[in-house]
């Protein structure tokens, strides 16, 4: 048994979190804001839990479609204009 | 002059000076590199397409007129967004008086995930599909910005820099001038709000076993 070596005892001051809790501190957790204790709690639960963990990917899942919207650009004409724009200025200051 | 494509944009002194000495390449790789995230950004805070382009047409303005009084507290790319963020809430306010809806009602009280099957119930949360087909992609797609635009303004333009265009939290919080614990509490609300219509939507979209 490994009940008494200090690694184990460290176990115990893990912070045990509920799936509420857990949901609430996703983004805390993936921008690495939390102490170690709230960190290992957080490992703990995911890895134990399978609907958190499904959870957790959707959260990934969704964060990673968000960077996918497709790209926007300005229109032509209001892109010439502020071309001009700039190139007028520094003809005025030159 | 180089072009910036695929090399991103040089340091902050080498823009600036460009800029000052009138150098058209450069202006014009920022407009290219930035305005796609102003849009979007303006988006948070007016009401049309047409208007967030005239903000970001504005902000365009107010850098090449103001460039030489860039002091470089902040970097370029914070100074030129607070610009547009500043240019979009008077718009909006603006907007908000004249149209039925407002842009700024609040961010609601406590938030409840209303989605479908969040975590906790194995049998709740089911696996996400990978939107392989384009069909689906596109749909996605098309969700995604359906549901920045039911989003709160704040939660929108924080979800919005974070995860659409890819910022860092430090790059949000100067340019909103907010806490990081702000940031990130506006930040989870929309990513979890998100989450929750992708998730009916997926159940909506769900093939019968």
């Amino acid at each position: 048994m490994k009940r008494f070596i200090p690694e184990t005892r460290a176990v115990n001051v893990v912070k045990r979190f509920t799936c509420d809790e857990l949901a609430e501190l996703l983004t805390a957790y993936l921008e690495d804001a939390l102490d170690q204790p709230s960190r290992d709690g957080m490992r703990a639960h995911l890895s134990c839990c399978e609907g958190c963990g499904r959870y957790f990917e959707q959260f990934r899942a969704t964060i990673k479609v968000l960077g996918d919207q497709p790209p926007e650009k300005l229109s032509a004409p209001v892109r010439d204009r502020l071309m001009s724009a700039f190139r007028e200025r520094h003809r005025h200051h030159s | 002059m180089g072009s910036f494509e695929g090399g991103g944009l040089p340091p902050d002194d080498v823009v600036v000076t460009a800029l000052r000495a009138g150098d058209e390449a450069m202006f014009a790789a920022l407009l290219d590199t930035w305005s796609r995230g102003m849009l979007r950004v303006a988006r948070s805070y007016v009401s049309t397409d047409h208007s967030a382009e005239e903000v970001v047409q504005d902000t365009w303005l107010a850098v090449v007129d103001g460039i030489d009084g860039f002091e470089g507290r902040a970097s370029i790319k914070t100074w030129v967004f607070r610009i547009l963020v500043n240019t979009a809430k008077k718009r909006g306010v603006r907007e908000s008086r004249t149209l039925p809806w407002s842009a700024f009602e609040q961010d609601g009280g406590p938030f409840r995930d209303f989605g479908a099957a969040r975590g906790g119930q194995a049998d709740l949360a089911a696996a996400w599909p990978t939107p392989e087909g384009e069909a689906l992609a596109a749909e996605v797609r098309a969700l995604i910005a359906e549901a920045l635009g039911r989003l709160p303004p704040r939660q929108r333009v924080v979800i919005t820099l974070r995860d659409v265009e890819g910022c860092t939290s430090d790059e949000v919080c100067e340019i909103l001038e907010i806490s990081a614990a702000n940031q990130r509490v506006l930040l989870h609300r929309a990513r979890t709000a998100v989450r929750g219509w992708l998730a009916d939507y997926y159940e909506s979209v769900k093939q019968p076993e």
